[in-house]
């Protein structure tokens, strides 16, 4: 019993963990309609950002400079910023397409660092020993992730009040009518540029404090954790769940990921062994082919996007 | 020095086939394809195996001086008609349906998630090992001595990719220029609407531009094998390369796409004494931010 509770605890941070980098997507694509195929690469930043902050000292790499936790989250919330404010400043003024190209070649630059920056990333081997917080006080085991896992559902909720809010603002509202029309936006004085990058940058941050709290809950991180197949998870996520609504956005990532799941149990249960490589890239071939069935039967997703936001608006 | 140069015109010949098909369905779909790298990997693999068909376990004879023998060639010839298929089933399944009611960019995700399911069918079906058109070693004939400007060497198949991709390039060059149906995908590149009052039928042209740019991709990524490995990543390894060689030409410019290559292919053989080996893609993508920052219709685009 206690190994299925285990288990349960283990997929839902997972599932949680992804729903703030969805929710970052939300407001960037849902929202304002700007095209981020480099999701991996941002959450990778914040997650070695944070690695490197809270890593006890390693003469061999930059940093381990066995800061807190939370300093660790903050500064990988900065830096994904960071990185997402230079691309968008760069890319968002060009052809909708463009960012997509701009973002796809972002995530292949990181992920070459990542592969090769010995002494930033260690390499292909990863970061080791990332702290887990209280893990001496609580004990590892069930009871850390439980604990863990109430942290994340803490930060995925004050996110969702937070992205649920900004949404529902002026600001808000303005994101939605430049993606309508951003003609028209811009001849009632709103400076689209400025808009795209805010959006921009704080949906990258989401992402970077997502990379930040897989890592402190795995314990290490390596390049293969940010292939572009966790950008299209991401994606899918939102598609399925439902682009423009955050709580969409949460239910897509818990969604998703447990078709992911099961299906994976699945295939190493049915699977043997010498096959489970070849079974894997099934797996994928079906994430594809349900994205491509959601896009064409049902492009809303499971909850669509709400028409009126505004709180003095009446509704229909 | 020269090596360099040679080196980055060989991969760059690649990059420049890939392109100019990227380019044309890029501007005459209006989206950008995310699945074109596919179509490359997908070329080099149907391939691989029409030829394993040709030979039925027997020894391949190569053509002197070259590593291959006609049965590549054949097997090419038969994989070009496939790489078309596949191309022209993802359009019918997925594309043309999204087209209908969707925005450009709904394309550009269904593209990335057919690239995502096209790569794992060619690793679920040929695995992740590499594989190579023949096992014969070619020895670099030395063009040029070391002490000319560091030397010279290459091999023959590399010297047949540079021919085989210029005759490539310029008879598509006559084909948009002189015949009918070229002349109806330039005017729809131009101006869809009114391509089509003159009588130009556009899913024809949607068509050709699918087989064509298939077909392109299929001849890249037989070179791409031939000068190198094939491997279920070929194609995504080259899509940076290709997008930013598609870009600094200018969207829908052939020559542009051809020229845009070659610089993209130098950028990265450059990027290797400079940053190393292993940096090889961030060449491509310097070529690919300097373009957006400094002119983003490319070198030779027209319109912004």
């Amino acid at each position: 019993m206690e190994h299925v509770v285990s288990y349960i605890a283990f997929f839902l941070v997972f599932a949680s963990v992804f729903a703030v980098a969805t929710l970052g997507l939300n407001l960037q694509w849902g929202a304002t309609g700007l095209f981020n195929v480099g999701v991996a690469g941002f959450f990778a930043v914040g997650a070695y950002a944070s690695a490197i902050l809270t890593t006890p000292p390693d003469p061999e790499r930059l940093g381990g400079f066995a800061l807190p936790v939370v300093v660790g989250w903050l500064g990988a919330v900065a830096a994904s910023g960071l990185v997402a404010w230079a691309v968008g400043a760069a890319a968002l003024r060009l052809r909708h397409d463009y960012l997509a190209i701009t973002t796809f070649g972002v995530a292949v630059v990181i992920q070459l660092v990542a592969l090769n920056a010995q002494w930033i990333t260690g390499g292909p081997f990863g970061r080791q020993s990332i702290p887990r917080p209280f893990v001496e006080e609580i004990g590892a085991g069930f009871a850390w992730n439980l604990f863990y896992l109430a942290v994340v559902l803490a930060i995925l909720g004050a996110l969702y009040w937070a992205f649920e809010t900004l949404l529902r603002s002026p600001w808000g509202r303005v994101l939605r009518a430049i993606r309508e029309d951003e003609g028209a936006a811009e001849s009632l004085g709103k400076r689209a540029m400025a808009f795209r990058l805010q959006a921009f940058v704080l949906g990258c941050m989401a992402m970077g404090l997502a990379g930040a709290l897989y890592a402190h809950f795995v314990g290490f991180v390596a390049p293969e954790d940010f292939l572009p197949i966790l950008t299209f998870q991401v994606w899918v996520m939102l598609i399925i769940g439902g682009s423009g609504n955050n709580r969409g956005a949460i239910l897509g990532a818990y969604v998703v990921w447990a078709i992911w799941s099961v299906s994976g149990g699945l295939l190493r249960e049915i699977v043997p062994q010498a096959e489970q490589a070849r079974a894997a890239a099934l797996q994928v071939v079906l994430i594809g082919v349900l994205l491509a069935a959601i896009l064409l039967l049902r492009p809303r997703g499971l909850i669509g996007e709400e028409r009126v936001v505004s709180r003095h608006a009446g509704r229909e | 020095m020269l090596q360099l140069v040679a080196d980055g015109l060989i991969v760059g010949s690649v990059i420049s086939l890939g392109a100019v098909g990227l380019t044309l369905t890029y501007s005459l779909l209006r989206f950008a394809n995310f699945g074109h790298g596919e179509l490359l990997t997908w070329g080099a693999y149907l391939t691989l195996a029409f030829l394993g068909l040709l030979l039925a376990g027997a020894e391949m004879a190569p053509i002197e001086p070259f590593s291959f023998g006609w049965p590549l060639l054949v097997a090419l010839l038969l994989a070009l008609p496939a790489t078309a298929a596949i191309a022209l089933a993802v359009d019918w399944a997925l594309f043309r349906r999204l087209a209908r009611h969707g925005s450009a960019i709904t394309l550009v995700i269904a593209s990335f998630g057919a690239a995502l399911a096209l790569r794992n069918l060619v690793q679920f079906i040929w695995g992740t090992l590499p594989e190579y058109y023949t096992r014969e070693i070619q020895i670099a004939i030395r063009v040029l001595p070391r002490d000319v400007l560091g030397g010279l060497r290459i091999t023959p198949d590399q010297l047949l990719v540079l021919g085989l991709t210029a005759a490539v390039v310029v008879a598509l060059h006559l084909f948009l220029t002189y015949s009918t149906l070229g002349r109806a995908m330039r005017a729809t590149a131009m101006n869809p609407s009114l391509a089509r009052l003159a009588g130009a039928d556009v899913a024809k042209v949607a068509r050709a531009t699918w087989v064509i740019g298939a077909a392109l991709a299929c001849i890249a990524g037989v070179f791409a094998g031939l000068t190198g490995q094939i491997r279920p990543m070929l194609g995504f390894d080259l899509l940076l390369p290709l997008f930013a060689a598609a870009i600094l030409g200018g969207i829908g410019n052939v020559w542009g796409a051809v020229i845009g290559g070659l610089i993209v292919g130098l950028a990265e053989s450059f990027t290797v004494p400079l940053l190393g080996a292993e940096y090889r893609a961030a060449g491509s993508f310097a070529v690919l931010i300097a373009i957006l920052l400094l002119r983003p219709t490319g070198l030779f685009g027209a319109r912004a």
